[in-house]
């Protein structure tokens, strides 16, 4: 029945397509069909990639490029001027400084505790425990929310007057103004993301988990090999490969946090926990003057780590493939 | 065309019925004369209270006197103003008109008024106001001023009654309504003494009042004089007289308010604005008693607020500046400008609606008085404080007070050295401007 219907349609869509292939030929045929892609990719990603080049060696506060000044790389010696990079205070832009010290010790928590914490539960929901369906769904459910919401979620219960004060102050413990203390606002903020998060890798690692044959378990047992002795000899060799990509997926959104941070403490208290994608949209679009040329080369700069991270992950790829 | 509105004479109010809005409406059908397809309007605006609601409500009787045009109101947070804006305007899709509070700093894509308005009956009706809205070698008209407002403080007096403390007197300083609000406080269990909205401009008047100078002898912008005030502000909100949630729970120059913890009776003296009237008797109704009491005085022998308010312009990219500015100049008109303030309960910046007195509608006493006490701050006001409302580079300065001051609260940077970050700021925001 429902080829009874295609198959004529098909016929209709074939007279044009044929025509379209004599008129182009079999080489020039396949890039029609590439183009509409093709134009999209450029004008939306390769387009914007190549104007942040140009915006990144101009100054001033105009939009359009051609009322912008050449500056050459005084926005990257802007950026650079640093008495020590280690101490954002002798750097002439300390704000991006910051972001940049605060960005790196995100990640390297951020990615340490979700890559570790994703690995034990992915551990857990591999065995044969009971509701293992709904469970791995409840891990899973945060992914599904919107940062803004995940952000909005927290901040209820986590302000002032929010609901874990509200527990605190019932036990006699007292609360604590979570957000308005640096560190605890930069704990908060792993930890938010960490949950936010989790689910994904933990899935991810799941599946890596589930690849692993199962004779090779039933061997070691019957050579009397302790759990433990199978987890580090059998489990993490054979789960490497998934673990890389995990790590490096989760190193490449890690440095790109900005949405759920923002909407959670607003990169405060003061720059405790502005990211560097907080430094570049403040920098080009919320501030006054809007300075795009410095948010340009700053945005450069990021991507420069971003293509470093992803060649690391598009070597493991292949290093995984060829065995 | 014939416009009612009430105003208020020697204590009587009158009815009055204008014909001044007929001769607006007349002009502006004498420019439409020759079109004859819809022509649409778009008029971007955010409200504090009531603005755009009422705005298109008058609106709505412009344009059935004017067969054809169509009024947008679009009405948007006020973020969007501030944000996205002036990225529109740079990039040529901004709106035809809208609502602004960066009132010079936007002066590059005004439509100029000149040549649709009558300029006497402008300079008589808003006097200095239209120079908020001049830069540079750009001084033609270009803005009306819609809403005149002013800083001050908005104190519980419910909770000084309790506490059994008499309130400071009318020139009372700083320190005495911080000693004062933190007797209260502690005797009532109170949260919060004090609090400043997180807000450049806001702390301008008191940073006036502490021996701000804001610009230096060329007239360019500063931050001279700045520090006395920065090292209280900071002391305060580490010996919690200040609200630390308002500067302390917010990073970038994220604007943040404190009115919720005033309406919640959790804060003892709130230091804030005339536009802040409308939602303080709406919300605070018979919660408690409370007033304004204007702006307290410094050190540098002070007693400064801030000016400020909004404005409606119109911008050169739009395809009928004819209609704009008949749009803009119908809103000018006494009556309608009249009866707008009273409605939407704002300080006229009309010189003549201000001089007439407005009957604000559905305004409580303490509405009414707390806005009598506004305007009567006014003349207190420093000349600096109107010449850094009027200043081009007043919003990167706005901006830069509250990163550098919030870091210095948090503990990021000593005062002296936010300060001297503040300067470096503004040089390189100056530069990139110029």
């Amino acid at each position: 029945m429902f080829l009874a219907i295609l198959n004529p349609l098909m016929r209709i869509i074939e007279i044009p397509m044929l025509a379209l292939q004599r008129l182009l030929g079999m080489r020039l045929f396949a890039w029609a069909f590439l183009a509409p892609n093709l134009i999209l990719f450029g004008l939306f990603a390769f387009l914007p990639v190549i104007l942040n080049l140009f915006y990144a060696t101009t100054g001033g506060d105009n939009v359009l490029l051609a009322d912008r000044p050449d500056v050459g790389l005084r926005n990257f010696v802007t950026l650079t001027d640093c008495g020590s990079y280690l101490d954002p205070n002798t750097c002439r832009e300390d704000k991006f400084w910051r972001a940049v010290w605060n960005t790196t010790w995100f990640v390297t928590l951020q990615v340490g505790f979700m890559v570790g914490f994703a690995l034990l539960t992915a551990i857990i929901l591999n065995r044969d425990i009971r509701a293992r369906g709904f469970f791995r769904a409840v891990f899973f459910f945060p992914v599904l929310l919107s940062p803004v919401v995940v952000a909005l979620i927290w901040k209820w219960i986590l302000q002032r007057e929010g609901v874990l004060n509200a527990f605190l102050d019932w036990t006699g413990m007292g609360g604590i103004n979570w957000l308005v203390d640096a560190q605890w606002a930069f704990a908060w903020s792993v930890f938010i993301s960490v949950w936010a998060h989790m689910g994904f890798y933990t899935l991810i690692l799941l599946a890596g988990l589930q690849a692993i044959p199962r004779d090779v378990y039933e061997a070691a047992i019957m050579d009397r090999a302790s759990p433990w002795r199978s987890f580090t000899r059998i489990t993490l060799p054979l789960l490497a490969p998934t673990m890389l990509v995990v790590l490096v997926l989760a190193l490449i959104k890690g440095v790109q946090t900005f949405d759920e941070i923002y909407a959670f403490t607003g990169g405060g208290p003061g720059t405790a926990t502005t990211f560097i994608i907080q430094y570049i949209y403040e920098e080009g679009f919320a501030g006054a003057p809007r300075l795009f040329g410095l948010a340009a080369a700053a945005s450069l700069m990021v991507a420069a780590v971003l293509v470093v991270l992803t060649l690391i992950q598009l070597w493991v790829n292949r290093r995984n493939v060829d065995g | 065309m014939f416009v009612t509105y009430m105003v208020n004479q020697g204590g009587t109010t009158v009815l009055k019925t204008s014909f001044a809005a007929t001769t607006a409406v007349a002009t502006s059908f004498a420019l439409l004369a020759g079109a004859a397809a819809a022509q649409e309007i778009r008029f971007m605006c955010y409200s504090d209270g009531n603005e755009c609601e009422v705005y298109d409500d008058v609106l709505t009787r412009f344009e059935a006197d004017n067969p054809g045009v169509d009024v947008i109101v679009d009405v948007v947070p006020y973020q969007a103003i501030l944000e996205n804006l002036p990225v529109q305007l740079a990039a040529g899709t901004g709106p035809d008109m809208a609502k602004v509070t960066d009132l010079g700093g936007l002066n590059e894509y005004y439509l100029d008024l000149t040549p649709y308005i009558d300029t006497g009956y402008w300079d008589a009706s808003f006097g200095g106001t239209l120079d908020w809205y001049r830069v540079g070698d750009r001084q033609g008209y270009y803005g009306m001023h819609s809403q005149l407002t002013i800083t001050g403080a908005f104190v519980n007096a419910t909770l000084f009654e309790q506490a059994g403390i008499e309130m400071p007197g009318a020139d009372a300083t700083w320190e005495e309504w911080a000693a004062a609000a933190n007797a209260v406080a502690a005797a009532t269990d109170t949260p919060f003494p004090m609090a400043i909205d997180r807000s450049g401009h806001r702390v301008a008047g008191p940073a006036i009042s502490y021996g701000a100078q804001y610009f230096d002898g060329e007239g360019n912008g500063s931050f001279a004089g700045f520090e006395p005030f920065a090292a209280q502000f900071v002391a305060w909100n580490e010996d919690g007289t200040m609200a630390r949630d308002v500067w302390a729970g917010q990073g970038g120059a994220t604007y943040q308010d404190a009115a919720q913890e005033f309406i919640n009776g959790e804060l003892v003296f709130y230091y804030s604005g005339s536009w802040q009237v409308g939602r303080m008797d709406e919300q605070v109704g018979d919660f408690f008693d409370w007033q304004v009491v204007g702006s307290p005085c410094g050190p540098a022998g002070a007693c400064s607020g801030m000016p400020g308010g909004a404005g409606i312009v119109g911008f050169e990219q739009t395809e009928h500046p004819e209609i704009v500015a008949a749009v803009i100049d119908y809103l000018a008109q006494e009556d309608v400008y009249a009866e707008v303030a009273a409605r939407t309960r704002n300080l006229p910046a009309h010189l003549g609606v201000a001089s007439a007195g407005v009957e604000f509608q559905n305004a409580s006493p303490a509405a009414q008085a707390a806005l009598n006490a506004f305007a009567a701050d006014l003349p207190d006001v420093s000349p600096i404080a109107f010449a850094y409302q009027g200043y081009a580079g007043n919003r990167a300065m706005f901006g830069i007070t509250v990163e550098r001051l919030s870091q210095a609260i948090v503990g990021e940077l000593s005062v002296a050295d936010a300060v001297g970050r503040m300067s470096d700021d503004l040089a390189a925001a100056m530069a990139e401007s110029q």
